[in-house]
């Protein structure tokens, strides 16, 4: 086979030697090296739900903001309001087109204002759109009061998500992580060196994303897998993410689709927030309504909804599935997809087309995984 | 660990097994499709009677990640599907040469097996990828 990507070379991150130490079956992402699976897709995500798993990450867009007028300048590129963050507090949010359109979405972490003003941010991002998101942010933020840095090739960064993954975790750190709330982060110790930790991820687990130097990033990852907490690939923490019915970028969300449609309207502070890019449009959206949403799907029968699969509404083509797969958890084919806002009612019948034939689905409630509420740390 | 590629079969470029037997022919993928793909989770075979043709697809099988094709490595008429295998696809994986058959066919009468592979073959094919 001669695929053209693999002309040129491919990015490795700090950890490649250790998914080739692992086995691990290797898979190109957007220009990266990335490991797929180790022990198996299935394996792996059982294991993220049941007890710990562990993602290298490194390969995410890390910028860095620090002056005093960055809140007052993010605020005019997101529709969160970013401005209710307390230090030690993180948003999830997205970079917004003047059409209202996702141009990426990140998460913005607030660590705090100096004495002389300065405030120190940071933002994680997704690893495809590094590039897309700099040159949107260079060409809007003024630079003088503020500065920007791009250090996503200078730290390894690794997820590390299930219910005993803060624990085992906790026996490598030196701060007390039991009081960090979702989306809470600190600078903190990790095997006696600097590191950051957010109680962040994309899988529906509890868990912590940490931010290390690419040496203390490989000791990590050895002292975890010590701990038995299992290496995971991007094949899982697709079927993860999927459950949980978080976006995937270029996927289910892109530079045409709005928060609104994409079922984000939670990340919308419309009226505690002055004006910003996209505004005007999803200010009519939330007036007028949306003409299509992002749905969750439920094949009825065996058959699994895939991306770019039509969805069928009384007989004719009305949508298209944006990320489908078979649920490891809930043992069923689920999928999401834009479907007109008349067809978008839990309980709605539908079909999708699957090589040809159409096959009954329902819209259900996203997510279709939410994890027992019962934080055992 | 290594692959294997039992000698009696007949194979195809694109993973498929046939096990002759008179004028029964079993039909599977190989070890080799099946650590490509990854977990298996969803089977799409032929309904019994009908004709399948060599070199042609007759159903689906799926991995979490992957979509894929089966071909026919014969032509012939289903007279048996493993039906077990359509409620518990990630079991085709466990034993692709025995209990993780797909279907039996009969043959047609003017079989050709110009197109398949031995196991020398398929083996140098797939260890060239």
């Amino acid at each position: 086979m001669t695929d053209p990507r693999h002309t040129t070379a491919l990015s490795r991150t700090p950890l490649y030697s250790l998914a080739i130490a692992l086995n691990a079956r290797m898979t190109e992402f957007s220009g990266w090296e990335m490991p797929v699976h180790y022990s198996g897709i299935t394996h792996e995500h059982h294991a993220v739900r049941s007890t710990a798993g562990m993602f290298d990450i490194s390969h995410m867009g890390k910028f860095r903001l620090v002056g005093k007028t960055v809140l007052e300048q993010l605020q005019t590129l997101v529709p969160s309001d970013l401005s209710r963050l307390q230090p030690g507090e993180a948003q999830y949010t997205v970079l917004l087109n003047d059409q209202a359109g996702i141009i990426d979405d990140l998460i913005f972490y607030y660590q705090g204002t100096d004495s002389d003003g300065s405030q120190r941010w940071m933002a994680i991002a997704n690893a495809a759109t590094i590039e897309k998101d700099k040159a949107w942010m260079l060409s809007h933020l003024d630079l003088t009061e503020m500065t920007f840095e791009d250090y996503s090739a200078d730290q390894a960064l690794i997820a590390v998500p299930g219910p005993g993954a803060v624990a085992k975790l906790q026996t490598l750190v030196k701060e007390d992580l039991s009081g960090i709330k979702a989306f809470g982060h600190l600078e903190g110790t990790v095997l006696g060196q600097p590191g950051f930790l957010a109680r962040t991820g994309y899988t529906g687990e509890d868990g912590f994303e940490v931010m290390v130097s690419p040496e203390v990033g490989i000791e990590l990852w050895k002292a975890l897998l010590a701990l038995g907490v299992v290496p995971c690939g991007l094949g899982c923490r697709d079927t993860l993410r999927l459950e949980a019915a978080m976006a995937l970028y270029g996927q289910d969300i892109n530079d045409t689709t709005t928060p609104l449609e994409a079922g984000l309207g939670w990340l919308v502070h419309l009226d505690s927030k002055g004006d910003f890019i996209g505004r005007s449009i999803l200010a009519s959206q939330k007036q007028n309504g949306v003409q299509r949403r992002l749905v969750g799907l439920q094949m009825q029968g065996r058959n699994i909804a895939r991306h770019d699969y039509p969805v069928i509404a009384n007989g004719t083509v009305a949508g298209v599935v944006t990320s489908g797969t078979q649920s490891p958890t809930m043992g069923q084919p689920i999928a999401l997809a834009y479907v007109p806002t008349e067809f978008s009612k839990l309980g709605q019948p539908l079909e999708v087309e699957i090589r040809g034939k159409l096959h009954p689905a329902i819209v259900v409630k996203r997510p279709f995984y939410r994890r027992p509420q019962t934080s055992s740390f | 660990m290594a692959l294997e590629y039992p000698s009696d079969l007949k194979y195809l470029d694109t993973h498929e097994y046939a096990r002759l037997d008179g004028e029964i022919a079993t039909i599977g993928i190989t070890a080799f499709a099946i650590d490509q793909l990854g977990d298996i989770v969803f089977l799409e075979l032929p309904e019994m009677g009908d004709a399948i043709e060599q070199g042609e697809k007759f159903g689906t099988i799926e991995s979490v990640k992957a979509v894929e094709d089966l071909n026919a490595p014969v032509s012939g008429t289903v007279i048996e599907i493993n039906g077990a295998l359509l409620e518990a696809p990630e079991q085709v994986g466990d034993d692709p040469y025995g209990e993780g058959w797909l279907l039996k066919v009969r043959i047609d009468e003017d079989i050709n097996l110009d197109d398949t592979l031995s196991s020398d073959e398929y083996r140098a094919q797939v260890e060239g990828e």
